[in-house]
């Protein structure tokens, strides 16, 4: 309860994995609420007054047309657009009630509680494929080799990439193969326990054979984690989401459950986008 | 038709003399490197034996003796240049990189290039003033200082090169594992372009080991053994340099050697630079 009263002071990620099912109710809570979201990079406008309520444990799919503000809005939500320079914000962004642009928040911290999966599989190329798992712990303080080790294999295994590797674990993280890649990208960002995974197109990089594993493995993980998922594959949305967001032009068209958005859109544009009228 | 084929020929023996004057220059570029090093060999390595490694130098007229002062001097040197040209050069070159903005890193970078177009007499001339004068002795310490100055300029400018082809992916991803920013640099991007970061050190090394300007009013020479930094101290190009100078025919013969030596050793930090970079730069 606490952690998720004072999200600055969540230092230890194991500690939070526990908070939210203290006080829950029956009822869905939300995880993020976004409102009146606006952003800017430097003169053009890419999220224009988004406001939504992403609920705690589902997968959230966000669609659209490319370059209609999809992946900006997943990265307010764990605030990696600050990266880019010139890059502006207005709104708000409550993350299990706390604000996440609040002056005392520490974005590395944030980000703790928030992983990412990026499109392109990004292992570490210095590193082994067990060191590429616990480096999120090792570079945060944890040095318990015991704890570091029983992290790695449960991650790995969550990732649905344990079998595959274990022989393996000192080879280069970059020796693998694309899929393999982007699943230990997944063990990586699982093995600091965040609350919620936010994934950037995470399966546009792959064969439908990998594709279909992430997608087996995103629907294993949202038991535990809330998975926010951009994508440009409306199959992919519909396959794997319970919720569907809708963007298009930076504003946000239609949100609803994923069945419905899909078969009784209540926008017209969504209806011509989600039929291959335009985008 | 015919005149077709007139034309094709001239423009083929046209061709021709291009691409042989183009060789040509080519071998002009490179037969500098092969002619001293051909009369370095000629001339130097009859005098290189075990007492030229080992030896004070003799005095004037005597036979014998060697320059082995002056070899630990120069790693000396270099090494003082190291503990104060490196850190400086690379966390220059990280900021530049890393952190910097935009017009900030203009200027720093116009700077720097000027500063690597500094004669490198000049910063002879700024340490003795700076140091040298206020410490009223010539020193090691002066001339490394020297010496880390001009390697400042390269270091950093390679190391700003080497990070920033380090893709922001790697970046990206630590960032996003609530990596904190000075970790993220440290541990992942430096990490990742470690080969670059030495290649340009060994560069830069290569570069000042054979300086003599900016050692002349520093590190003034010695000949004798100086195991006090705060005292002048000997150096291969000093050496060199008062022997080539000196009237004495065996001096000459050991300038030339040591000058040798100076080449070989120089070659060898290009070769190890050669050995890291194979493949790509930065290991990605």
């Amino acid at each position: 309860m606490e952690t998720t009263q004072d999200i600055a002071s969540t230092g230890k990620p194991a500690a939070t994995a526990a908070g939210p099912d203290a006080a829950a109710p029956a009822a869905p809570r939300t995880a993020f609420e976004i409102s009146s979201l606006n952003l800017w990079y430097g003169q053009k406008h890419a999220v224009e007054d988004v406001t939504i309520n992403i609920p705690d444990r589902t997968i959230t799919s966000i669609i659209g047309p490319s370059g209609c503000g999809k992946s900006t809005l997943l990265r307010c939500l764990n605030r990696m657009h600050e990266l880019v320079p010139k890059s502006r914000m207005t709104g708000s962004i409550l993350f299990f009630g706390q604000d996440l642009y609040a002056p005392q928040i520490d974005p590395a911290v944030i980000r703790r509680r928030i992983g990412m999966v990026f499109q392109k599989s990004n292992p570490f190329p210095t590193m082994s494929v067990a060191e590429n798992v616990t480096v999120g712990l090792r570079l945060n303080g944890i040095r318990n080799r015991p704890f570091l080790r029983d992290r790695m294999e449960q991650s790995l295994r969550m990732a649905a990439l344990w079998d595959e590797v274990k022989d393996d674990l000192g080879k280069p993280g970059v020796s693998l193969s694309g899929g393999q890649q982007q699943r230990l990208c997944i063990a990586r960002a699982i093995a600091t326990q965040p609350e919620v995974l936010l994934m950037d197109e995470p399966a546009s990089a792959l064969d439908p054979i990998a594709t279909m594993k992430v997608e087996e493995l995103i629907r294993q993980l949202s038991r535990e984690y809330t998975i926010v998922i951009v994508t440009h594959n409306m199959q992919q949305a519909s396959r794997v989401s319970d919720k569907t967001a809708f963007l298009y032009l930076g504003r946000l068209i239609e949100f609803s459950d994923t069945d419905q958005l899909f078969t009784r859109p209540r926008s017209k544009q969504t209806e011509d986008y989600i039929s291959g009228r335009f985008g | 038709m015919i005149g077709n084929a007139n034309r094709h020929g001239f423009r083929k023996a046209y061709s021709r003399c291009i691409s042989v004057f183009t060789f040509i220059c080519a071998c002009l570029v490179v037969a500098p490197l092969g002619l001293i090093f051909f009369h370095l060999l000629r001339m130097g390595a009859s005098s290189l034996n075990l007492e030229f490694f080992t030896h004070l130098p003799a005095g004037p007229g005597e036979a014998g003796g060697g320059m082995a002062n002056a070899i630990s001097g120069t790693l000396i040197l270099l090494g003082i240049a190291c503990v104060i040209g490196v850190p400086t050069g690379v966390l220059g070159g990280v900021y530049l990189a890393e952190f910097g903005t935009p017009r900030v890193n203009w200027g720093i970078r116009f700077l720097c290039d000027i500063l690597n177009g500094v004669p490198s007499i000049i910063w002879g001339i700024v340490i003795n003033g700076l140091v040298v004068i206020p410490m009223k002795s010539y020193s090691a310490y002066a001339g490394g200082l020297a010496l880390g100055c001009l390697m400042v300029p390269l270091v950093m400018r390679t190391t700003e090169e080497v990070l920033v082809l380090v893709p922001q992916a790697y970046r990206e991803a630590a960032l996003a594992l609530g990596i904190a920013r000075w970790k993220t640099t440290v541990h992942i991007v430096m990490k990742a372009a470690t080969r670059g970061i030495i290649t340009g050190i060994l560069l830069a090394l290569a570069r000042v080991a054979g300086e003599t300007a900016p050692l002349l009013f520093t590190a003034l020479g010695n000949n004798f053994w100086n195991n006090d930094l705060s005292k002048p101290i000997a150096a291969l190009p000093l050496q060199i340099f008062q022997y080539a100078i000196s009237p004495y025919q065996d001096w000459h013969r050991q300038a030339w050697a040591g000058a040798l030596v100076l080449v070989a050793f120089i070659f060898t930090l290009n070769i190890s630079v050669r050995f890291l970079t194979r493949g790509k730069p930065v290991r990605v």
